[in-house]
Order: structure tokens, then sequence, then C-alpha cells
């Protein structure tokens, strides 16, 4: 299920996946554990490192729309619809609540439920729990992958 | 269904994704939805389904590529509209 890694685009710093639990065309289970060497936690804030919520944000798009999206499209769902080495993810919306802070080393957990994905563009309701199975954030997501669309 | 009605139900659906009221009330089959509207360009998706729903059709990619404006979008529309009559 892992495999699926390997079509992401982002790297090192800004890659928020570390591991795919479950993929289907309808969703997606998948965590990352914050590194305590990541590079916000030493600015935000300094002498008490917290996970920003664009961070919490992209992971849960990484995982919930990006997973998603390029399993949908190398899996050949969506006629017409194709990507190769020039195309890349772009968030178009999300709307997001943040019920729990999140610190470094933390394990959270992903998962998201398709809506639709339709004319290149998926849409998911997003939830991510802590290790102790607890909502940190929830929210909906939508994203496109450009130059994907023939 | 005539343009008219289409045009007045058309309202109801792009009423949640454009900003601009006023632009919405004076609108012709020559308004832009991206340009004159300043509607997200994602969510012309968004606007298709929900037009699909109001109308009881289905708009498949090739439609949904001709709808960047009021009039092609109640071309489209009525097309199908007629189609299922």
């Amino acid at each position: 299920m892992n495999d699926i890694l390997k079509y992401l685009p982002y790297k090192s710093s800004f890659l928020f996946v570390d591991n795919i639990s479950a993929l289907s065309d309808d969703g997606v289970i998948g965590d990352y554990t914050l590194r305590s060497d990541a590079f916000f936690y030493e600015d935000h804030f300094p002498g008490n490192p917290v996970t920003p919520g664009v961070i919490i944000t992209e992971i849960m798009a990484q995982i919930g729309l990006v997973v998603l999206g390029i399993h949908l499209m190398v899996s050949g769902v969506q006629e017409g619809v194709v990507m190769d080495e020039g195309s890349f993810p772009l968030l178009t919306s999300t709307n997001v609540e943040f019920f729990k802070m999140v610190l470094p080393e933390e394990k959270v957990t992903v998962t998201s439920k398709k809506q639709y994905f339709r004319f290149g563009k998926l849409k998911c309701l997003v939830e991510m729990r802590n290790a102790d199975g607890q909502l940190v954030a929830k929210g909906v997501f939508s994203g496109i992958i450009k130059n994907a669309i023939k | 269904m005539d343009r008219k009605e289409i045009l007045t139900e058309l309202k109801k659906v792009l009423a949640p994704y454009t900003e601009s009221k006023e632009m919405l009330d004076g609108i012709n089959e020559d308004t832009d939805l991206i340009k004159d509207l300043k509607i997200n360009s994602a969510n012309l998706v968004d606007i298709i389904i929900d037009a699909e729903a109001q109308y009881n059709i289905e708009i498949d990619f090739d439609a949904a590529e001709k709808m960047y404006n009021v009039g092609n979008c109640i071309d489209v529309i009525s097309e199908k509209i007629n189609k299922l009559a």
C-alpha cells in the first residue's frame, strides 16, 4: 500500500506522510509522526514547540487528498484524467476546525472519506486523531492536480 | 423550461459561490462566471454538481468544459433537459 508514496512530489522537510494503512477508491487512512527537529518548531514557539495549524492542515491534505487523488488517477478510475512528471497537486479549499494541540514526536492518524471526484477535483471529509484516538482536527478539503487533465 | 426560467434557477445555484450579489442580480447570457462573477475556478465543479441536482440532469466532461459563461450554462442545461423530455 505504501507503493503510492513514490508518486508524492514532496521532499524531506515538506513530506508529511509516513505510512498508508488503508486505501480504496472511497477513502484513505494514513499516519505521520512529527519529528522534533522539524524546521517549524524552533520558531513556533521558541522554547515551547507546538505544531502549527498550517502543518496540521498540510498533513491532512497530503494524506487525505493527495494520496487518495493520486490513487484515483493512477488506478484510472476517472477516465480522461492522467498525470505525469509535470503534474502537481493544488489545494483549492479547506474548512478545518482544530480540537487539540499536537506536540513534537506525536503520531497522528488521518482518515479521509471521498465526497466526490469529478472533472479532476477531489473533495473529502478529513479527520485527524492522535495516538489516544482523540480528535485533533476535522474538515472538508478540496484539491485538483495541475497539468493532469486532458 | 425556457431560457428565462433556467436563468432564474441558475441564479440560485450560483448564489453560494459568488461574493458579488449585485452582479448576480444583473447577470445576462454574456456574464462570465470567473471574470465577472469572480467565482473560484475550482468551484465550477461544485456549481455543475449543484446544477445536476437542481435540474435533475447529468453533465459530462465535454458539456462541463463549455460552461464558462451564463449563456453556455443555459445551453447545456436546456439541451440536457430537452433530452429527458
